[in-house]
């Protein structure tokens, strides 16, 4: 570890839809794999495996390559007590880690809270995609959520340098907090003036960055790349979050079809970015955490896979202990939940770890109880 | 026409509808407020005014509702006279939640848009006994998972909690755990005949079924009362309770008139205007339970009338809005997946709330993100002078002669928008902007452009972000 090593930085990448964790990391080895999955199942002989049991799908071939170097934890039978199968309410568990009652703020909102709690920098935490994830949520906290770097800024639509660069004037003016005018107009003024400053500094990124990667053209290997540029800024940005849009690991059906190619999009993203990482002698300060909201059916539909439970997640980076945590769940029918994987493993476990061991942080208050952490970062 | 007049209906019509064009508000306001409010409230099947056969062969899932449900709901937004009938249907949808997340089925939920825009007005008893026989509800809140042997407390739960008492008023709580479980026993038997989820098959439409044989027949003890009681019991009990008057008053406030505390503390946060709520709250019980004797006396109070711009518009105000002021979207056409993109970057997605919690309201749909995304898509509308709303603005202030000064500049951009008003801070701001170009001659080609601009930045400011 170098001694101008920067602050650590986490990167969440939520794949949303669910993917299915029986064909993502498989139990190739388990004669009630092919049992279960008469259709919709990866020939063992096409796994990528990581020992006799257990191996990648075939279209990871890039994380594989990460993994036998020791970069990439798997999480096995990731999940939460009771296990809720709607994707909002499962999604809303993962980014709230409160799975008994419904609550407003997120755990990375919390976590931003406890990194920048003067609120000095206003792009502590970065979202690329659309809407803001309730992971990021917090009261006071404010989060730059950007749908398209190149276009992110206030009245990017106006016609005219001179003009918009005017009309970005007023717009400061009109937002400035006046005494008096309540709670609300302080928020929105709040709002507006760090939207307006954190775009201005955002859009310096791309044209700082250069880089040799060519990353691919899905929105989520473009929000990939604009992490790395704005990484790569130092504009100080300690948490990135972006992801697929809702339901695309939805593979009710077609799953053979669509599951490859999807794994393979994000994959060859995740490479890119370590390429371009290491490229900029960067790849030490960034960790990345990619998960889902929920497992899918053992048994498949002839087609695809309904939603079920039970999961896989993932952390990867230079700076991660690689190995298999947990337990991959049992596939034997007696000990399916209701035709579903059993879960073993408490989603907030990882993220404590994270918090603790990687962010620095005191993961009791964020996670409102201590977990029992895995030993994952190096 | 007068100015107040057509100032009060714009106010009625950004409440009441997703706002209108000026000459709408002026033809509007001409037929008087009380009879307009009285238009509003009782829409029929005539007087929506749009060519729905139109959109149907365009559109041709409208036939049987298997897709494009939220660009049908959307198109009636945009485009129906009956603007009120409208609003109340995404009101409605807000509080007696389901989401096409879960039940993936628009067959189903376009079913419950249209109970929503039959039963919207009526009895708010008959709405619960409607909600509660609905089958994308049913679903929803697995009431068609309890069982006599074994309830499933979802739907007994919710409809106690966010359908009509609420958790408690004035620092009490209105009903127990035993409640709960004694509404969800009530409620065995009603469920749905073809589960919702279509695949791998197909979507296809289910029924309600009330099935004698799941249904537990024993004593129960709801809120006090002791009976052999069936669900149509368990709603006659709800609904004479004075929480539930206080519940649905409360939410019509918050939706109508002001921004409320978000529902989940209404318990122990009082009503920020307990007259306005009392008066509700009698009218409720006056009119037995009718939800367009609630709204009337609602529109014709002064309370109302006073409290302009005090409503954070939410996305799908804001989209639907815009669409109607700049004129897009009065005709089908391809694209309104963007729109979509839109709604959902700012926070709200028709035909999917984020919980059965229903969306939180007021400075809530604000954040860095969806701010930006807002304001940048109503200005690049309002911006593009192409649009027929937007000429009619330029044309509207080119007849007033052939100069403009910089205050008449402003001053008409925010009145034909709807009679804007902004603080005096922001008016400077304005002002100052106007001025660099000072007086306007109105017919020269920039003169279009010019208040293009203007309206680009009023929609910027936060006042904009009211309605």
């Amino acid at each position: 570890m170098t001694s101008n090593k920067k602050d650590p930085v986490l990167v969440v990448l939520q794949m949303t839809g669910a993917y299915d964790a029986l064909n993502t990391f498989i139990p190739y080895s388990d004669p009630h794999y092919m049992d279960h999955r008469p259709v919709v199942n990866i020939a063992p002989e096409d796994v990528l495996a990581v020992d006799d049991k257990v191996g990648f799908h075939p279209a990871m071939a890039p994380i594989k390559e990460m993994y036998d170097q020791g970069k990439v934890a798997v999480l096995q039978g990731i999940g939460y007590p009771n296990p809720n199968r709607s994707h909002f309410r499962s999604l809303d568990i993962w980014h709230t880690a409160e799975p008994e009652k419904m609550i407003s703020e997120g755990w990375l909102g919390k976590a931003i809270r406890d990194l920048d709690p003067n609120k000095e920098n206003i792009l502590t935490a970065v979202n690329f995609g659309r809407g803001l994830p309730r992971a990021l949520a917090a009261s006071g906290v404010s989060v730059a959520s950007v749908g398209d770097l190149s276009n992110y800024g206030v009245l990017t639509g106006m016609q005219g340098a001179d003009d918009r660069s005017e009309a970005l004037d007023i717009f400061a003016r009109m937002y400035a907090p006046m005494i008096g005018t309540g709670p609300v107009s302080d928020y929105l003024s709040q709002t507006g003036l760090d939207a307006l400053k954190g775009a201005d500094i955002l859009s310096d990124a791309p044209k700082t960055y250069s880089s040799s990667v060519e990353y691919g053209g899905s929105p989520l290997a473009q929000w990939i790349k604009n992490i790395a540029q704005v990484h790569l800024a130092d504009f100080g940005t300690r948490i990135f979050y972006t992801g697929v849009n809702p339901g695309t690991f939805d593979t009710h059906a077609n799953e053979n079809i669509t599951l490859p190619k999807l794994w393979g999009d994000v994959s060859n993203a995740i490479a890119d970015f370590h390429e371009d990482l290491k490229e900029h002698n960067a790849n030490e300060e960034v960790v990345i955490l990619l998960f889902t909201e929920f497992g899918r059916r053992v048994v498949d539909n002839g087609s695809g896979t309904d939603h079920g439970s039970g999961s896989v997640a993932f952390m990867i980076g230079d700076a991660v202990k690689g190995g298999l945590y947990g337990e991959y769940p049992s596939l034997e029918p007696e000990k399916l939940d209701s035709g579903d994987l059993h879960w073993n493993n408490d989603f907030r476990r990882t993220y404590a770890s994270i918090l603790e061991q990687w962010m620095g942080l005191d993961a009791n208050p964020i996670l409102g109880d201590t977990y029992e952490q895995f030993d994952l970062i190096r | 026409m007068a100015n107040n007049d057509v100032a009060l209906m714009a106010h009625l019509m950004r409440r009441a509808g997703f706002g209108a064009q000026y000459h709408e508000l002026e033809a509007r306001a001409s037929k008087g407020y009380e009879a307009m409010v009285e238009e509003l409230l009782n829409p029929t099947e005539e007087s929506h005014g749009m060519d729905l056969d139109l959109g149907e062969r365009y559109f041709i899932e409208w036939n049987h509702f298997i897709r494009c449900v939220p660009e049908y709901i959307a198109f009636r937004m945009v485009n129906s006279y009956n603007q009120l009938e409208e609003k109340m249907t995404l009101f409605w949808h807000g509080i007696l939640c389901t989401a096409d997340s879960k039940g993936q089925s628009q067959v189903t939920e376009n079913a419950q848009m249209d109970m929503l825009r039959r039963c919207g007005m009526g009895s708010f008893k008959e709405l619960l006994l409607e909600i509660s026989r609905d089958p994308a509800m049913v679903y929803f809140l697995d009431n068609c998972l309890s069982h006599k042997e074994s309830i499933n407390e979802n739907y007994g739960r919710e409809l106690l909690e966010l359908f009509s008492l609420g958790v408690g008023m004035d620092g009490k709580f209105n009903y127990t755990e035993d409640d709960v479980k004694e509404c969800a026993r009530a409620f065995t038997g009603w469920t749905i005949a073809n589960a919702i989820p279509g695949q791998p098959y197909g979507r296809y439409s289910s029924q309600f079924v009330y099935n004698p044989h799941d249904h537990d027949n024993g004593e129960k003890t709801f809120l006090g009362e002791t009976g052999n009681f069936n669900g149509e019991d368990i709603i006659d009990i709800i609904v004479k309770q004075p929480a539930t008057a206080r519940f649905i008053s409360r939410h019509l406030y918050n939706y109508f008139v002001a921004d409320e505390a978000q529902v989940p503390s209404w318990m122990d946060t009082p009503p920020r205007d307990p007259e306005t709520i009392k008066m509700l709250e009698d009218e409720y019980f006056r009119s037995d339970y009718n939800i367009r004797s609630m709204l009337r006396v609602l529109f014709n109070s002064d309370a109302f009338k006073n409290t302009k711009f005090a409503r954070m518009k939410g996305p799908i105000d804001t989209v639907i809005g815009t669409l109607r002021l700049v004129g897009d979207w009065t005709t089908p056409k391809p694209g309104f997946e963007a729109i979509f993109e839109e709604m959902k970057h700012m926070g709200q997605e028709i035909l999917n709330p984020p919980s059965v919690e229903g969306w939180h309201t007021g400075k809530e749909w604000i954040d860095g993100g969806t701010l930006l995304r807002r304001i940048n898509f109503i200005a690049d509308h309002v911006g593009d002078v192409g649009y027929p709303g937007i000429q009619s603005i330029v044309e509207k202030l080119a007849a007033e002669g052939p100069t403009m000064s910089p205050e008449g500049l402003v001053d008409g951009c925010l009145r034909l928008l709807g009679h804007y008003e902004v603080t005096e801070q922001t008016h400077q701001e304005l002002l100052e902007h106007a001025r660099k170009s000072g007086d306007l001659a109105t017919n020269t080609r920039e003169f279009p452009q010019k208040v293009g601009k203007m309206l680009q930045l009023i929609v910027a400011t936060k006042e904009y972000l009211y309605a």
